[in-house]
Parts: C-alpha cells; sequence; structure tokens
C-alpha cells in the first residue's frame, strides 16, 4: 500500500488545528458528498477519502500514531509493543515498522460507508445501504416490445422488466435491490441507465421514428406501393404518382410504443429518395429522348 | 387514505436518531407534508427515501432546513438539466451515423 496523506487529502498541513481539520472537512464534504454529487464515482471516490482522513485526523490519539507511524498507523501499539521487546532483548536487530497487511480506503470504512455517510455518528446506528448503479446495453429493437431480463447485479440474479419505449440514458430506480444496510438499516436502491444501441435503419425522436427508403423513378412518376418493413412486421403503403423526391410520409401510430402507455404509439415519418436508374440500354436511352421531346 | 402507506414521526425519530422538531422545520419549509390523524403525526412513506437524503444533508454537512431547501432545488434543477440534455443527446443521434 502506497502512503496516503491524509493531510494532503484535507488540504491542511500537519500543524493544523483541531478546529482546522473540522472546517477543511466540512468544507470538503459539502463539495463530495454523494447527495450533492448523483451518479459520480470521482466524488463518491473521493468523499470516502476525506472521510476516511477525517476520521484519523479529527482523533488525536490517531492522529498521533498516524503521525508517527504513517501508513502503518493502525498497527501502532503491535509495533509499539514490538520495539518494547525487541529493547528488552537487546542485542537483536531492529526491526522497523511497516510490515503489515495492506487495506485500501474501503477496507478501512466499510463498516461504517452505506450510500453516503458518517461524520462521526456511533457505531450502532442503522445505515441505509448503498445504492448501486448498473447500465444496461439494449438494441433499439429490444425496447420495441416490454419485456423480462435477468440481470446479475452482484452475485444476485434480479428479473426485472423493461418497459417499452424506454429511451436512451433514462434511469429507472428499484427500490431495495441496492447494498445490504448497516445494523439493520434497510437496503439501498438499484438505479439501472438504459444505453440504446441503435443498429436498425430507423431514426429515434422521442417516440417517433425516422426512415429514407429508396424508390425506383417508376414507381415515383407513376405511382404504386411500397413493403416498409418495420419492427411490428411489414406495412404497405400507396405511392402518389408524381411524388417528389425527399417527399415525407407520415404513418401515424407506427412509430416507437409511448413508455408506460400502453397500446399508444409514435408516428413513423418516411422519406422518398427518388433511384435514377443507372447503366440505361441504347432503347432505354431512346425511350428517354423521346419523352424529353414531349416535355 | 390507507394508514399502512404511513409511518408514525416518532418512529421515524428513533430510527434515524432525530428530534421531531426536525420533521416540523422540514414541513413548515415545505420539504414534506405530515399527516395528523387522532393527535398523531405521520409520513408518506414515498416520502421516505428523500427525507433520508435530507437527514443525511443536515447531519453531514451540518445543513440547516432552508440550506437543505435550496440543495433540493439545485439537485432539481440538475436532474431536468440531465434529462434534457440526455434528450438533446437522443436528438442529436438523429442527424449522426447517416446509414
Amino acid at each position: 500500500m502506497t502512503y496516503i496523506d491524509y493531510y494532503k487529502i484535507l488540504g491542511i498541513n500537519k500543524k493544523a488545528s483541531e478546529n482546522d481539520i473540522k472546517k477543511a472537512y466540512r468544507k470538503m464534504a459539502r463539495k463530495y458528498h454523494p447527495d450533492l454529487n448523483p451518479g459520480d464515482k470521482e466524488a463518491e471516490k473521493k468523499f470516502k477519502e476525506i472521510n476516511e482522513a477525517n476520521e484519523v485526523l479529527s482523533n488525536p490519539e490517531n492522529r498521533k500514531k498516524y503521525d508517527k507511524h504513517g501508513k502503518d498507523w493502525k498497527h501502532a501499539d503491535e509495533i509499539e509493543k514490538a520495539q518494547q521487546q525487541q529493547q528488552y532483548h537487546r542485542g537483536r536487530q531492529q526491526r522497523g515498522p511497516g510490515q503489515y497487511s495492506e487495506e485500501d480506503f474501503s477496507d478501512f470504512f466499510g463498516s461504517m460507508f452505506g450510500g453516503g455517510s458518517t461524520g462521526g455518528r456511533g457505531r450502532n446506528v442503522q445505515f441505509r445501504g448503498q445504492d448501486y448503479n448498473a447500465e444496461l446495453q439494449l438494441e433499439l429493437e429490444d425496447v420495441y416490445r416490454t419485456h423480462k431480463r435477468t440481470l446479475t447485479i452482484n452475485g444476485k440474479n434480479i428479473r426485472l422488466t423493461i418497459p417499452a419505449g424506454v429511451k436512451n440514458g433514462q434511469v429507472i430506480k428499484i427500490k431495495g435491490y441496492g447494498g445490504e444496510g448497516v445494523n439493520g438499516g434497510p437496503k439501498g436502491d438499484l438505479h439501472i441507465k438504459f444505453s440504446i444501441l441503435n443498429h436498425s435503419k430507423f431514426k429515434r425522436d422521442k417516440d417517433n421514428l425516422y426512415a429514407t427508403i429508396d424508390l425506383d423513378l417508376y414507381k415515383a412518376l407513376l405511382g404504386g406501393e411500397v413493403v416498409i418493413d418495420t419492427f411490428d412486421g411489414k406495412v404497405k403503403l400507396k405511392v402518389k404518382p408524381e411524388t417528389k423526391n425527399l417527399t415525407k410520409a407520415k404513418l401515424k401510430g407506427k412509430g416507437f410504443p409511448i413508455y408506460k402507455k400502453e397500446g399508444q404509439f409514435g408516428d413513423l415519418y418516411i422519406t422518398y429518395q427518388i433511384k435514377i436508374p443507372t447503366n440505361l440500354s441504347d432503347k432505354e436511352k431512346e425511350l428517354f429522348k423521346e419523352l424529353a421531346k414531349l416535355r | 387514505m390507507e394508514l399502512k402507506d404511513f409511518i408514525p414521526i416518532v418512529q421515524l425519530c428513533e430510527h434515524y436518531s432525530v428530534e421531531v422538531s426536525f420533521f416540523n422545520e422540514l414541513h413548515e419549509e415545505g420539504l414534506i407534508s405530515i399527516t395528523t390523524l387522532e393527535q398523531t403525526s405521520y409520513l408518506h412513506q414515498d416520502k421516505i427515501s428523500d427525507v433520508e437524503k435530507m437527514i443525511r444533508i443536515h447531519q453531514e454537512l451540518n445543513i440547516n432546513t432552508e440550506g437543505i431547501d435550496a440543495v433540493f432545488n439545485l439537485l432539481q434543477k440538475i436532474d431536468s438539466l440531465q434529462n434534457e440534455l440526455n434528450k438533446l443527446h437522443n436528438r442529436l443521434r438523429l442527424y449522426e451515423n447517416d446509414y
């Protein structure tokens, strides 16, 4: 374990008074408290660090041990005992501090930290469990219909109903699926953020879908029918004669399902892109020339 | 009103080690709504998660109820801005990655 400079973490020097430590801790806690920085992992980490620094430095006895033994301050008593024994058995080689197991912030802090906590409260106080954050990647097609999915969060399987129409970046909260409470406190919540990938031919804006389809020149001129593949199957669409390039058609209720409004859908907008025939045969060229003469 | 959805304030005070006056102050500040029935004050269980946050902010950051009100207003603003940002990100995707 590398040496953790608790003074540096709180932005104070080694001569800081108890009041200076308290002030520095409060200032930093207000800046990095998880409740004031929702979803910010860095702030959460920093908050753990400043809490640990405060736990050590605000207790005069712990501070003294930390100043003397640095990273091994937690084993100060054992070190001093060992040193006394070594002095007793004169002639033996002196052994210095620093041969103890490594622990990190969370290890030290684990028994107290629960969803953003401490600040000198008693250990028998109940704490709500930590909130867990997870991200779930789904394809656009997956969220067209309400479906169930099993997620494994911290080794536990959670069967989750994903409502149709969930949006990219949307977060849903599942109560009681977070970390265990401390001292019988309630469990935290699970926050799932949806990341919706789109590899379909549709683009989504809110509940509407947009697509551009190729339309051959003859169908655009003479009219006809096109068949469009949607998430809900094939849809036949009539094309009016003399349809211009980039004409839009609206298919009401053929868009994306509206979140938590069963049976309600947005609209589907189709843009026609007229495809000009290429590699014309001599005959075709001749006929087009004929047509040109008529205009 | 279903009483099973409400938790007596005294029980909450005991659970979270806070004074009844703290809940009264939150109520006066308009941060929570206390329901009184037969001389017992209750809080709706849906507000528990918010109240826990308020208690943490109060106890751990030494912020009074007026400060909690300001913090909650700002957090709501952040939340709505975040939602707006998500919406704009999603709209932006309409113009990106043209197929």
